[in-house]
């Protein structure tokens, strides 16, 4: 018999060792996310995806699904508490969408769009970030890090380098690379790596490919990050 | 110093899980780590710079650009606050010539502050090159000042200056009777492994760190993993503000703590142990080495204990200033030689703990107990205590008392009790078990000391009336912030976020909208954070809105939004380009009628 | 005849570009004209304004005169609503939030190639700019925001539509962008 999970009250299956994550995406449920990927080990450090389960809150990316789970998803309630995650994350970055590159395939937008957050809420950190282009074909935006580690994991798990890593603690943490200048233009990345595509958000940009499609005719400016990220994510998983 | 980097790598194997104690060496001996000692540890230990670096930048105690030769640290915990702790930093300022955080241009000294260093009952206090300074004063910071613009080797310094109390106060069940070394070893043996673990099963021990978790079920669930390498480790991260119960059973009972690692090495199987030991304890090191050696000669350790067949030793850890780190699987990623980031669970630390093996990890307190409960059996314990908390729980008390110090209680004990016998007067509240716990006030003291009403890690941190529960508050609220490894975001912009928040409302420019958003933020942080710190870091607030709610309603301004940020002194520097001081370059801060 | 909404408008740290945006309503401002008159706006020559209902502001807050505005806005218009992307996150003049003041200042007033006498402007009828620009909403009490852009001429039909009607505003999926 297959093992069912409930969520938002809606019966689904799922497979031994699925998360409830991958639960949700194969039976086509969106869940919120911004450090989950399928294809990377779990993080569970954003926390958009929190669900409650049996009325306690897990992430969804590194819970276990199990028989009997019944789970609340889309909620009045963690939706606005996702949110103001996500405002978090706007405020402690420098995010300036007008003037970024990314703007309409990023996805920390989309996922603020898809919450209908129209404010950053909390009072802005204005952080003194910097500014890495020292690599020909691949520049780091730090004002836009959210430290989700996609890039970290990417490198490491798929491009098999180890270009990205976290340091730092709490609102002082950092992105670093692994060159002796501590500069991008001096790791062994490619602009060719997953590593240097898989930034949801405008940290990690490609050169000489910024406008190539015009604002407003992009990912974001016409579907919605759940059904781009459903799409994306249940072939992954194939 | 390539030679010295050298020796040190090969003295620790070139192990990538050695890294702290690679790093503490480097530290103590050029007061940073210099970069190319960061490349040469990339390529010995054979793991990427940015592991290295992530590592330096994670601990307090670890530094990129030169500290002082000899580098002053000064405790931040709310109780130094309570004994003047401000007025002496600013006097050791002025005297060493040295601004906080700063290091003087001579290079001899650098100056800074610490979180807690567990001296409590004994501060203000200090750390000089790691090592503790109890009861600072004038005169003492005069003969350190004399001490360092001398450059007296810290060897050469009075030994009066190191000296730290045990200052145990009310012993009773496991401070009053100390088993003698090996006994609870012969007891166990004895009686077999299955009926000791019924023993403690039936003790109802309870870990001691805070979250109670039963200590036999932890040992029988990492007894019954498949996989057969397992570890013991011992919680010595005592970082919780306000609490040095580990210091003292360290200095005095650490035969005992030792065996009750062996003994629950002995039932889970285990062949190697760790005492993680917080960094500000590096004082004790040396002697806790020296009682390992002896254990060892004694066949309480190594190979073959006490002719059982049973091989375990135990290994000593530093930390290096990080709080995250006493929670359990962040202490392992940091036993294996890496940033104090806490493991997402499932699975558990008792399945896939240190090096993703079996690992059984408790208090200090929790090993002292089950030694004894080895020893004589579970009835002893179980005989005392409540239906649920059963046995005593070792306090550690400081703040406004007479008679700050360690204090053992039966679980149920009122805190009235406590608060009479450590002699209590004009009470404002108390703190139980730190930051992270609970404040209570005067109207709470039929409250009892049990898990089934006020659990607590053992830290108890006395108030009186002439106290300002907003500073006390406001020094949670920065420690949380300070100590917040940033993994997730509610707790690493949240903890930010909340210092902000409360510092605007203690300062006078909240209204009454800011008292709801910083509830709303409370809750945020609280339940969405990833691991114990984030989830408790908005109590001290959450428990002081609830009792003192006109407390902060007294700071509000009846007005309906002000800014957080001062306007007028925004203006300040274009007022001093424009070399103007008019009426017109000024802001007031709300609208004036 | 029934009485008319009355709006303010105003940009601080803006571009006007949300003005623009709001007259690309087109052939919407007629009926919308027929339930709303402009109160202090750039659209008309009113210098203050007065017992507004509605008060719209795009640009974020970057000198003392900005302060000044807002405050009166605030204190006028019953409700406020932060208008655009440099109103809600201080948008691009808060880029200059990184770079010292001073340096801003030198840079243009003093070492900035072509600047001839060269001083940083001191005359008292000048205001004054703030260390950082600030969004709205760290200034004074916002009630609505419309992200955008500048937000686009639907936002602000859907937006004022919903105001007019007494419906509590919300704006549907495709008329929120942040570029």
């Amino acid at each position: 018999m297959t093992k069912t999970i409930r969520i938002d009250g809606n019966t689904i299956p799922f497979e031994e060792g699925q998360t409830i994550i991958e639960a949700a995406t194969a039976a086509g449920i969106y869940i919120p996310h911004l450090c989950h990927h399928p294809e990377f080990t779990p993080h569970g450090s954003c926390k958009l995806c929190t669900v409650k389960v049996n009325g306690r809150n897990c992430s969804a990316c590194t819970f276990p699904a199990m028989e009997g789970q019944e789970i609340l998803n889309d909620s009045q309630e963690l939706q606005a508490d996702r949110q103001k995650l996500t405002q978090m994350l706007f405020v402690e970055g420098n995010h300036f969408c007008p003037s970024c590159e990314k703007t309409g395939n990023c996805q920390l937008q989309a996922v603020a769009y898809h919450l209908n957050m129209l404010d950053n809420h909390f009072p802005h950190f204005y952080a003194q970030r910097e500014l890495d282009a020292s690599h020909a074909e691949v520049m780091i935006d730090h004002n836009r890090c959210i430290f989700c580690t996609l890039c970290v994991r990417a490198s490491h798990e798929h491009d098999h380098k180890n270009v990205f890593a976290i340091s730092g603690r709490g609102i002082n943490k950092q992105l670093i690379v692994n060159a002796e200048s501590g500069l991008l233009k001096d790791t062994d990345l490619e602009a060719t790596d997953l590593a240097a595509h898989i930034c949801p958000t405008g940290a990690i940009l490609i050169k000489h490919t910024a406008y190539q499609v015009p604002i407003g005719k992009r990912i974001y400016d016409h579907q919605h990050i759940d059904q781009v990220s459903l799409a994306l994510e249940q072939t992954d998983e194939n | 110093m390539q030679t010295f980097v050298k020796n040190i790598a090969e003295e620790n194997h070139n192990l990538a899980t050695h890294l702290l104690r690679i790093l503490h060496a480097i530290q103590a001996r050029y007061h940073y780590i210099p970069e190319p000692a960061i490349e040469q540890l990339a390529s010995s230990l054979n793991i990427a710079r940015t592991q290295i670096i992530g590592v330096i930048k994670f601990y307090s105690f670890f530094h990129l650009t030169p500290r002082g030769r000899y580098e002053l640290l000064i405790s931040d915990s709310i109780t130094d606050h309570l004994l003047g702790k401000e007025a002496l930093t600013y006097y050791i300022s002025q005297k060493l010539k040295v601004a906080v955080g700063e290091v003087r241009a001579d290079g001899l000294v650098s100056l800074d502050n610490t979180s807690c260093t567990g001296l409590c009952d004994q501060g203000p206090a200090g750390l000089v090159n790691g090592l503790a300074l109890p009861r600072l004063d004038r005169a003492r910071i005069d003969q350190i000042s004399e001490l360092i613009n001398q450059e007296t080797p810290l060897e050469h310094w009075p030994s009066e200056l190191f000296h730290i109390n045990d200052h145990i106060i009310k012993p009773d069940l496991l401070l009053n009777h100390p088993i003698t070394p090996g006994h609870a070893l012969h007891s166990t043996f004895k009686r077999g492994i299955t009926a000791t673990l019924a023993e403690l099963d039936f003790s109802g021990l309870r870990g001691r760190g805070g979250a109670g978790f039963k200590t036999a079920s932890k040992w029988q669930y990492c007894r019954d993993e498949p996989e057969t390498e397992r570890y013991v480790v011992c919680n010595a991260d005592e970082g919780e503000p306000g609490t040095f119960k580990d210091r003292v059973l360290l200095n005095s009972y650490a035969q005992q703590v030792f065996e009750g690692m062996t003994v629950c090495a002995v039932i889970i199987g285990a062949q190697k142990g760790f005492l993680y030991l917080r960094g500000e304890y590096l004082f004790l090191y040396d002697k806790l080495q020296n009682i390992l050696t002896e254990r060892r000669q004694l066949g309480l350790l190594g190979n073959n204990i006490l002719n059982s067949g049973v091989n375990f030793d135990i290994d000593i850890c530093l930390g290096a200033g990080a709080y995250i780190c006493g929670e359990e699987s962040a202490l392992i990623e940091s036993l294996e030689g890496k940033m104090g980031i806490p493991r997402n669970r499932p699975p558990y630390p008792v399945t896939h703990g240190y090096l993703d093996k079996p690992t059984v990890v408790n208090n200090v307190e929790t090993f002292l107990a089950a030694a004894a409960i080895a020893h004589l059996g579970g009835d002893w314990f179980a005989s005392i205590g409540t239906e649920k908390s059963k046995g005593t729980k070792i306090l550690s008390i400081s703040g406004d008392c007479a008679r700050p110090g360690i204090y053992e209680y039966e679980f149920g004990t009122s805190i009235e009790t406590i608060l009479s016998d450590c002699g209590a007067e004009a009470l404002l509240g108390i703190q139980i078990g730190g930051p992270s716990g609970l404040f209570i006030s005067e109207l709470e003291l039929q409250r009892k000391l049990a898990f089934e009403d006020l659990a607590t890690g053992g830290s108890f941190i006395v108030f009186n009336k002439h106290r300002n529960l907003l500073d006390i508050v406001n020094n949670f609220t920065h420690f949380f912030a300070h100590e917040s490894c940033g993994f997730c975001t509610p707790c690493r912009v949240g903890t930010s976020l909340l210092k902000n928040q409360l510092a605007k409302i203690v300062d006078g420019h909240g209204s009454a909208g800011d008292v709801v958003a910083l509830e709303e933020l409370c809750a945020l942080v609280k339940n969405y954070s990833h691991c114990g710190l984030g989830q408790t870091a908005a109590n001290p607030i959450i428990s002081t809105l609830a009792r003192f709610p006109e407390l902060y309603q007294s700071r509000l301004k009846n007005i309906s939004y002000e800014p957080g940020f001062d306007l007028d002194a925004a203006l300040e520097t274009a007022r001093q380009l424009a070399n103007r001081n008019d009426a017109a370059a000024h802001l007031t801060q709300v609208e004036q009628d | 005849m029934k009485t008319k909404i009355r709006i303010a408008t105003t940009s601080l740290a803006g571009c006007f570009g949300c003005h623009m945006s709001l007259l690309d309503l087109d052939e919407r401002l007629i009926p919308l004209a027929e339930l709303i008159e402009f109160d202090r706006s750039p659209l008309t020559d009113i210098e203050h304004c007065t017992n507004c209902d509605i008060g719209l502001i795009e640009g974020g807050v970057c000198n003392s005169e900005n302060v000044h505005v807002l405050r009166e806005f605030r204190k006028n218009c019953k409700i406020l609503v932060a208008v655009g992307a440099c109103a809600i996150t201080g948008g691009l003049p808060a880029m200059r939030n990184f770079i010292p003041l001073e340096e801003c200042l030198t840079e243009a007033y003093i070492d900035g190639i072509g600047v001839e006498n060269a001083q940083i402007p001191n005359d008292p009828e000048l205001p004054l700019l703030l260390d950082k620009v600030r969004p709205l909403h760290e200034v004074v009490k916002i009630d609505y925001f419309l992200p955008g852009c500048p937000p686009s001429a639907d936002v602000f039909w859907a937006f004022l539509n919903d105001l007019i009607a007494g419906r509590e505003p919300s704006l549907p999926y495709e008329c929120v962008h942040y570029d």
